[in-house]
């Protein structure tokens, strides 16, 4: 990927966390932890990655983004917003009375969500259905599913693992969110799941372990995940839960509450420093490529 | 509807008896002729849910789930979420028994336009046993939003409820049985969703009845001829959404009802209608059905019964509801 597009990326990524700061703490409810984790891969794919027009929700040959783990859905709804699928004034509505915005995603609900989900294990299965679809249809659209690493716990998820090994779905690529974290505490603590990759690779699937922050290394994963021709992809993003905000890195307690007023103001804070300190990087880079 | 468009051998013995779940296979295979995006998904039932000829016929429209029901009901909401109509051949037990979740949430919530066709319903199952016998899936898929709910009353009208389902854009439930039961209907029977037919007209009392034993309930009804007690039948094949207007019009005439299925009386089509009658027009109910007990194996008509399913428990319950009629 190139500089400057990698630059426009890690900027989306940190508006979208402060979005998603912004939109928990009007809430009042909600989980942090894993959006704030997954706001360097929602940057990447929504604009860098998948095919889409938010224009055109319903396009036919659009890539098909599917969240399993519908609880970290406040990352989607400002990555959909910062991609004009709705309006940010939307955002303001989550968990409320006649939102758009439910807890929990459902699809006809706001423009760009495809599934409904948050019982989890099911997106899985409605995405390995899709690329099966897709095949039938002989159409070259991509599947994209993201699940989560305590998801990994649901029977139904190695259901749609074996299934999907077995057909040798190429088509589609499956994220997990490996952040460690439950809602009961460290995935190790409540189900260990190591070795993960092993798991995957004996079901057939083509594994690549990935850096989640990292967005060189995720945009190469999908671009290798795109060759394989007989196997589907996972891609085992590991990321720090609570990214950006430091007082919420790697603890628990953050998977499942949003930050008081105050909390946001001292994140939002800390992130708009990031942010210059981007800016400053990028700059530096700039000058070393313009140097050399 | 009057009885002449019903089976003309209806009450001879040489009435045809053919297996209900037979329809739906056979069904299946029309629509494939017209529809390629139709689809059968099966959990490694193809045979006894009547797909193997689909799945021989129509390679590139059938896939093998393997037994993981709850993955089935995912990848059928996938499919029709892309533009398919997914048929899930499974036993009822097993699905939507195993996957009442992901029939919730990913194909009800989704209003995905997935059909759920549940095999060997009923008591009547026979020697599998009670693991075996749906007697609950009714009650379970009813409390669903967005979703139809069917039990055809035998071989035709499973093939005109299977070919209903899938022109019906949205989810549907229909259930059928195992073992062979009497052809009442012909091709030229009407059938419609969220339409209950009177089989025969009566004043007395309304036998409001769905699946094979609406067979039982026309030879009750023409035993209790000879008692002077003139029953209308209704073939309720609807469950969900429930026929008000035809449900309402009988009982206001009748002001007595004996509902009867092949289901737990908690929460079954017998339920549905005290809840539409006590809201609007009360009269007394004997309802027929399984009385929160699991079954056993046996034979179809040791079990029917044993169970209280049969002519004689019809003739007893229209009986006691005609005492308590005021
Ligand atoms: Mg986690």
């Amino acid at each position: 990927m190139i500089k400057t597009k990698r630059y426009k990326l890690e900027l989306i990524a940190n508006t979208l966390r402060q979005d998603v700061i912004s939109m928990l703490a009007h809430a009042g409810s909600g989980h942090s932890a894993g959006p704030l984790g997954l706001a360097d891969f929602f940057s990447v794919l929504y604009f860098h990655i998948l095919r889409h027009k938010p224009k055109e929700p319903l396009w036919e040959k659009r890539d098909r983004f599917i969240l399993s783990c519908g609880h970290v859905c406040p990352i989607l709804y400002v990555t959909l917003a910062r991609s004009k699928y709705f309006s940010l004034k939307t955002l303001h509505s989550l968990r409320t009375l006649g939102s758009p915005l439910q807890g929990h995603p459902h699809r006809g609900s706001a423009r760009g969500i495809e599934t409904t989900s948050g019982p989890l294990g099911q997106g899985f299965s409605v995405a390995v259905g899709m690329a099966i679809a897709a095949r039938m249809d002989k159409t070259s659209h991509r599947i994209y599913c993201l699940t989560s690493d305590g998801e990994q716990n649901e029977g139904q998820v190695w259901e749609a693992a074996m299934f999907a090994g077995v057909k040798g779905l190429a088509n589609l690529t499956l994220f997990i969110d490996r952040n460690n974290i439950q809602i009961d505490g460290t995935t190790d603590a409540v189900m260990p799941l190591e070795p993960l990759a092993d798991k995957y690779r004996s079901f057939g699937w083509h594994v690549i372990d990935c850096d989640g922050h990292d967005m060189d290394a995720i945009d190469d994963a999908c671009a290798e995940a795109k060759k394989k021709r007989l196997k589907p992809t996972v891609i085992i993003l590991h990321t720090t839960p609570g990214k950006g905000v430091r007082f919420m890195e790697h603890n628990y307690i953050w998977h499942g509450i949003p930050p008081t007023q105050e909390q946001a103001r001292q994140a939002l804070l800390e992130l708009k420093e990031a942010r210059k300190k981007l800016s400053g990087k990028s700059l530096a880079t700039k000058l070393l490529s313009y140097v050399s | 509807m009057s009885a002449s468009t019903l089976h003309p051998k209806l009450y001879t013995k040489n009435l045809e008896q053919i297996p209900t779940r037979n329809g739906y296979g056979e069904a299946l295979l029309e629509l494939a002729k017209h529809n390629r995006h139709v689809v059968v998904l099966t959990g490694d039932l193809a045979e006894s849910t009547r797909v193997l000829e689909f799945s021989k016929k129509y390679k590139d429209q059938f896939i093998e789930c393997g037994v993981a029901e709850q993955n089935m009901a995912g990848i059928a909401a996938g499919l029709a979420l892309s533009g398919k109509i997914p048929f899930i051949s499974s036993y009822a037990v097993f699905s939507p028994g195993r996957s009442w979740d992901q029939v919730r949430v990913s194909i009800c919530y989704n209003n995905a336009n997935v059909k759920i066709a549940g095999a060997h319903t009923g008591i009547s199952v026979g020697p599998d046993g009670a693991t075996h016998q749906a007697l609950e899936d009714i009650a379970i898929m009813r409390t669903l939003p967005n979703i139809i709910v069917l039990a055809p009353c035998d071989f035709e009208e499973t093939k005109k409820a299977t070919r209903a389902a899938a022109a019906w854009n949205g989810p549907v439930y229909f259930r059928f049985t195992r073992e062979k039961t009497p052809c009442i209907t012909t091709v030229q029977t009407p059938f419609e969703i969220g339409k209950a037919e009177i089989l025969k007209k009566g004043r007395d009392v309304s036998l409001i009845v769905c699946g094979p034993l609406v067979y039982k309930a026309l030879i009750a009804a023409r035993q209790l001829m000879q008692e002077k007690i003139n029953c209308e039948v209704i073939n309720n094949h609807t469950i969900k959404p429930l026929d008000a207007k035809a449900l309402l019009t009988s009982i206001k005439k009748t002001k007595a009802v004996v509902t009867i299925e092949e289901h737990q009386i908690m929460g079954g089509m017998g339920s549905a209608v005290c809840e539409l009658l006590s809201q609007h027009y009360p009269v007394p109910v004997e309802m027929i059905g399984m009385r929160d007990t699991f079954g056993e194996s046996g034979k179809q008509e040791e079990l029917l019964e044993k169970y209280g399913m049969g002519v004689k428990d019809i003739n007893t319950a229209v009986h006691k509801v005609l005492k308590r009629k005021t």
